[in-house]
Order: C-alpha cells, then structure tokens, then sequence
C-alpha cells in the first residue's frame, strides 16, 4: 500500500489558520467586529469567517468606515454583500467626524480624508465598545505591517506601540485587555497579493468590478493615475484622458491610483500580477509614499 | 504547492540581510520600488553599497540604530514551495525574539562567518533551536570566498559543530558552504567549490521533507469554539450541534472512537464537517467541526483524543521557560495566567530548578530568579487539569504561555517536559 503524503496546499493552510484565529476571537471577546470595506483582502476575510462559523451565521457586525470618497462599484458591493450573508454592516462616516467637528477636512490639491478616517474608527470603535477588530491586512504589503502580530494590542488611545509588542508563540494569542482597550486582529497576516487572488480564484469568489479591467477618464500625478471625479481636485496642468484601466487596491478616490492593464478576468489579474515588478501599495498607494516611515506613524495612531 | 516556514538567526555581520536579500531577490519577491526605496536610503546614508537589511528592518527606531529589533516576516515563493520567513536578531538580548520565531518554524538556518568559525551565538542558536524543537536545522558557513573556499575550513567548521551539536536534540543537520554576496550555492551549484556534492540552499529548502515532521500518530483535537447555530444559516441546521477547532495530533476519521477530555466519556466521530463539505479524514493543520453520536457535556478548552492514546491530565508540570518579560522577574510563588491550547487557566511558579547559560548550557542551581531572555526549568502548579504531551511529542499540545495578571503582557513561553 502507497504511504499516505499528509502534504497540505498553501492556500489550505493559510485558510485553516485564519478560521483558528476568527474562532479563538469569537471564543474569547464579547464584542469583536469585521473591518468590511468591499476590497478583495476584506472580502477574502469575510469568506474566511463564513466558512469559521458555518452553518452557523457570522457571530459578529461588520463596520465600514466610509470617507464618502468611495468608488460607487465598492459601496453597491459592499451592501449587497452584507445584505446576502444577513450580516449587520455598521457604516461609520467621515462625514459624520466632519459635522460633528471631530476633524477638520483638509484643503488643496492633495486633501484626503485619509488620515481623518483614524478619528473616526477609533470614536465608532468606542461608541459600540469593540474589544477586537478584525483588519484585513497583511504583513507582505507594507515594512511596518511586516513586524505586526496577528493579534495587536491598541491602549485605550488606540495607539499602537511597535517596540512593545506581545510576543507571538505556536498559535497561541494573548486576547487579554482591560476595559478601553482593544486589539486588533489580522487573520491573514500570513498571506501576499498573489495567495489573496489565487483563493479568489479557487473559492470562486466575487469582486467589485474595478478591480477588473474597464475605460475610465484619469489623470495623472506623481506618475499615478486618478479618477475624474467630483470629489478629487484636479489642476489645470492635469489634463484628462481615457485610458483601460484596474484597481490593483481599493481605498479612497482621493488616493488609490489605477494601473494600465487590459486584465478582464481574475486568471489574468494572477498572470498580470505574477509579472509585475511593483508592490501593489507602491504602484497605487499616494498615502504610503509621503515618508519612509508613512504607515508606521499612522498606525501609531490607530489607523486599520 | 505547500509551505515551508524558517527562521533565520545571525547578526548583519554574517551576512544574514544578504542571504535573505539574495533569496527574496532571486526569487522575484523583491519588487523595484522597494529595492529603489532601498538604494535612496543607503545613498543618503553614505552607505556604498545596497543594504538589504533595511528591507527587513522595517521598524522606524531600527532603522535610526542599523539593528534587527523584532522578528520580521517576510514571503517569497518558487514554483515548488511557498516560504515564509521569521527572520530574528541574533544578539543575545534579543533571545525572547528568536523563540518567538523558531517557535513556528520548520527548519532554522544558522549563519556562521567561514573566516570565524563557531562562535559562542552559534552555539546559542543552535541551542534555542534545539530547544524549541524545529524539525531541521542547516548551518549556512557563509563568506567562504573570504577563505578561497577552502574545503579544510569547512570541514573544521563543520566537525566542531557537529562535536557541539551531539549534546543537542537535533535529528536533522545539513552543512551548505556559501557566498550570500557572489550567490554561491544559494540559489544554484557553485563552480567554486566543486568538492562540496550537495545541493544549494535553494535547492534543499525546496526539497527538505517536511510532511512527516508534524505529528499524526497522537490523536489531539482541542475544542476551541461550539457551534449552535441560533440563527442557521439553512433551517435544516436548528438542531445542529458541531465542536470546531484546529487539529493539534493525530488523523481522524468518520467511526472512530474518540474519548472526551476531562470526563473520560467515549463516544464516536459522527462527521467531520467543512463549510465546503464533510470529509473522510481530518489531520493538522486542518480547522474542522465534529459531530459526535452521542449527547456529551462538550466545551472550549476540552480536549478530543482516543482512549488508548491519551494526553497526561495534568496540574503539575515540568516545563523549560523562556521568561521575556521586561521588569518583572521568576520567582518561587509568582502568580500567572496560562494559556495551553484552547484552555485558559491560573498557574503559580512552585520551584526554580536552574537556569540555563544559553551560550554554555551550564545549569546554575543556585539561581532564584529568571530574568528578561533567561531560561530555566520550572515547576508549576495549575489551578485546573491541562491535556498536554511532552513538548518533544507535539509542539501543539506541549507549548504554553505565561500572561502577567497586572499587565496583561506575555511574559513567558513554556515547553513541557514532564506532566501529572
């Protein structure tokens, strides 16, 4: 008899990892919630927890926090989805922070909301008394993410503070907090852009359709390419035109550039991304750029 | 295509950035705007070369110091093998880093620098490894066109270790010779070195049999989350009642017999249920439901294993704890939290046997206390049973936190030798 190979898929693996992790939260807060933004990482999570639960439903809401700078495609995405899996979607707005007085609206040419988008995380996270927070990232997508833990201690201001991190052993996480606290939780951690499309691929998941490829009239800055829209200010010396573009991430308006591809399908997106030579934040990203240390500060602050 | 994890220990000195540069780099896993963000930086810092540390060194405080901090991840993948990468600093003061990293790993490459042989950190790491129990162990003896690659300068290398590495549990040790900085051996044969017949490392990361190195003799399933759906997803689930956790030990399969830690009630395995379908067998990693045939009083932190193969039910372990706690120090009598598995319970420190120097493994029995990176055998005793196996067993069912009940902070990492 042929010796059993008791070999495991990479994509398996990930995924059982990422269902002990939503369990062990599920098990040991009171309250958590899922960061659900309508981009593929979030939606790969959400597959994750169905799968963690079922046939029971997802035993948490889901929260956006939304800027009002969103792609129209992610925010239809984003309630249909949410509507389909009977789940609870809270939308924290920016707007709202705005109004309110919370944060003042940046001005120029590069104002974004998002820095903004931390206050208003932070406030919706205590409003509703979250003690985890389920965030989609990963640690191959920016350094600073590269030396966060799975499960990561934020002090009653939200702030993370990388150089007294808990350590991480076997798969045991430390879920223990005091009141205020929270911890935040990234249940794929472990995974890069091309194990996130390869799991679209094979679970045969939906996406919003910017991620595909499609005509749009951008413009260019800072070797980025932004959308025409209302809610981006363009110069003069930023003249528009067509051009068929992807999203390789989705963020803001403000700040998520398009990259040229004729990528129609998520076969091609894995071909396209298999050869690219660019980091998705780097290609896309115009929050990322603005220092060496960009993302460390802001999650200091309590940014996802 | 499966995963390989490894840690990688080594200071700058030995060329560790290098190698992971190199292997990242080669592998395509380096894009432009990261090793362009790379140059700028050393340019500005008058470096004259590209230093690829600071693609790891992703910390803004090790950045500003030129040091490794905190284990960094880091991904890379051949058409083989997807990696994953803990790569930890070497220093001695960072020794708590580097049990978190190996503590995940299957394999641990240790860098020696050819020109200087063993050193007292080698020895370390290659303790730390040993004592965490990673599977496979290569000994990278890097800088070898520093030594014209000299055969006899591997081979000394390569005996004294092996003389040091006898005292040590590692069943699996391979000696590549390198160049992290010409490429040698790392990801192809060197032509410099045609008397060295093995692979690259490369070649033996890819290949390395790994599978086997988990254990799927001990059935071990602990109970980590019940599932009752109280609003089902299908109204043919109402009555449903599953046991869902990460296999930890062992296969099982649908029709096995299976005995229910603490009560010591037997039952059989009704189903293994997924989202995606039932299936025959379930083994680690693999996150599953069960469903039993019978009716038992069934919660988090209980233990699923078979009646002739039972963990130790234990309040009283012997353990070897790595303490990683800043201020506070391991005394007799200290009061702490213990998470083992799925089971949460309170543990208080009863003996101190004696702490380890990690860099001679002189056992000091004199010692009262164990102090930030120190290491030593503990007594505990545990408010409630704990289902654990020897450490040297199973990783899973073997290794323990410790919590501090005033900061909440993890403070101690244990691996069981003894349990009743």
């Amino acid at each position: 008899m042929l010796q059993r190979d008791y070999t495991t898929s990479q994509l398996d693996v990930l995924e059982a990892e990422a269902i002990h992790i939503m369990r062990e939260v599920a098990a040991e807060f009171e309250r958590p919630c899922l960061l659900f933004s309508g981009g593929k990482d979030s939606i790969v999570m959400l597959r994750i927890a169905e799968k963690a639960f079922w046939p029971a439903a997802i035993p948490f809401p889901l929260m956006h926090v939304d800027t009002g700078h969103n792609f129209d495609e992610v925010i239809e995405f984003r309630d249909r989805r949410s509507a389909e899996l009977g789940a609870r979607l809270i939308v924290a707005s920016v707007q709202d922070s705005i109004d309110q007085g919370r944060v003042v609206e940046e001005t120029g040419r590069r104002a974004s909301r998002n820095r903004l988008q931390t206050t208003t995380l932070l406030d919706a996270i205590e409003e509703h008394e979250f003690d985890a927070v389920f965030g989609g990232a990963r640690r191959d997508e920016e350094k600073a993410r590269a030396k966060e833990r799975v499960f990561s201690f934020r002090d009653d201001f939200g702030q993370w503070d990388p150089k007294n991190q808990r350590p991480e052993l076997w798969n045991l996480y430390n879920s223990r907090i005091r009141k205020g606290e929270h911890i935040r939780v990234f249940p794929l951690s472990n995974w890069t852009e091309l194990d996130v499309w390869d799991y679209i691929r094979r679970e045969g998941i939906e996406i919003p359709s910017i991620y595909f490829a499609h005509t749009r009239k951008v413009f260019e800055r800072d070797g980025m390419l932004l959308p025409d829209s209302e809610v981006v200010q363009r110069g003069d010396d930023e003249p528009l035109f067509e051009a068929v573009v992807r999203y390789r991430t989705v963020g803001d308006m403000t700040c998520t550039g398009a990259v040229q591809s004729t990528a129609a399908t998520v076969e091609e997106i894995i071909e396209e991304i298999a050869a690219t030579r660019i980091t998705e934040r780097g290609a896309t990203r115009a929050d990322d750029r603005s220092s060496e240390a960009a993302m460390e500060d802001r999650k200091r602050e309590g940014y996802f | 295509m499966d995963i390989l994890r490894f840690a990688t220990a080594g200071s700058v000195d030995d060329g560790k950035s290098t190698l992971i540069g190199r292997l990242l780099f080669d592998s395509k896993a380096i894009f432009e705007d990261q090793l362009e963000a790379v140059e700028r930086t050393s340019r500005d810092r008058g470096t004259e070369y590209t230093d690829l540390s600071l693609l790891t060194d992703g910390l803004r405080a090790e950045r500003e110091q030129g040091i490794t901090i905190d284990v960094a991840y880091r991904y890379f993948a051949t058409p083989r093998r997807k990696f994953i990468i803990a790569d930890t600093p070497g220093h001695i003061q960072y020794t708590r880093n580097m049990v978190t990293g190996a503590s995940t790993a299957d394999l641990a490459i240790i860098l020696i620098d050819a020109r200087k042989g063993v050193l007292e950190q080698s020895r370390r790491h290659a303790f730390l490894t040993s004592l965490l129990r990673v599977p496979h162990l290569v000994l990278a003896v890097n800088k070898m066109d520093l030594v014209d690659y000299s055969q006899e300068r591997f081979e000394e290398i390569r005996e004294e270790f092996t003389a040091f590495a006898s005292k040590l549990n590692v069943s699996d040790l391979t000696f590549i010779p390198i160049s992290a900085l010409n490429g040698d051996n790392v990801v192809s044969r060197s032509e410099n070195m045609p008397w060295y017949l093995g692979t690259s490392l490369l070649h033996h990361l890819e290949n390395v049999h790994i599978a086997s190195d988990r254990n799927l003799t001990d059935v071990r399933f602990p109970v980590q989350y019940v599932i009752r759906p109280q609003r089902a997803t299908d109204p043919a689930f109402h009555d449903y009642r599953g046991y869902a956790g990460q296999v930890a030990g062992g296969v099982l399969k649908p029709g096995d017999e299976v005995v229910h830690l603490p009560s010591g009630l037997t039952t059989r395995i009704a189903s293994i249920d997924t989202y995606d379908g039932p299936v025959e067998e379930a083994f680690a990693p693999m996150s599953v439901t069960l469903r039993f045939e019978d009716d038992l009083d069934i919660s988090r932190g209980d233990m699923i294993a078979r009646p002739n193969n039972q963990p130790a039910v234990a309040q009283e372990l012997e353990a070897m704890v790595c303490w990683m706690a800043d201020g506070v120090k391991l005394t007799p009598r200290t009061k702490l939290t213990i998470k083992h598995t799925t089971r949460t319970a309170r543990a208080m420190v009863r003996d101190l046997h004696y702490r380890l120097d990690v860099n001679t493994l002189h056992r000091d029995e004199e010692a009262t206390s164990l102090g930030l990176n120190e290491i030593g055998r503990v007594s505990l005793r545990i408010t409630q049973p704990l289902f654990v196996d020897d450490y040297a067993r199973n990783r899973l069912t073997g290794g323990f936190i410790l919590v501090d009940e005033a900061t909440n902070g993890t403070v101690g990492a244990g691996m069981v030798i003894d349990a009743r």
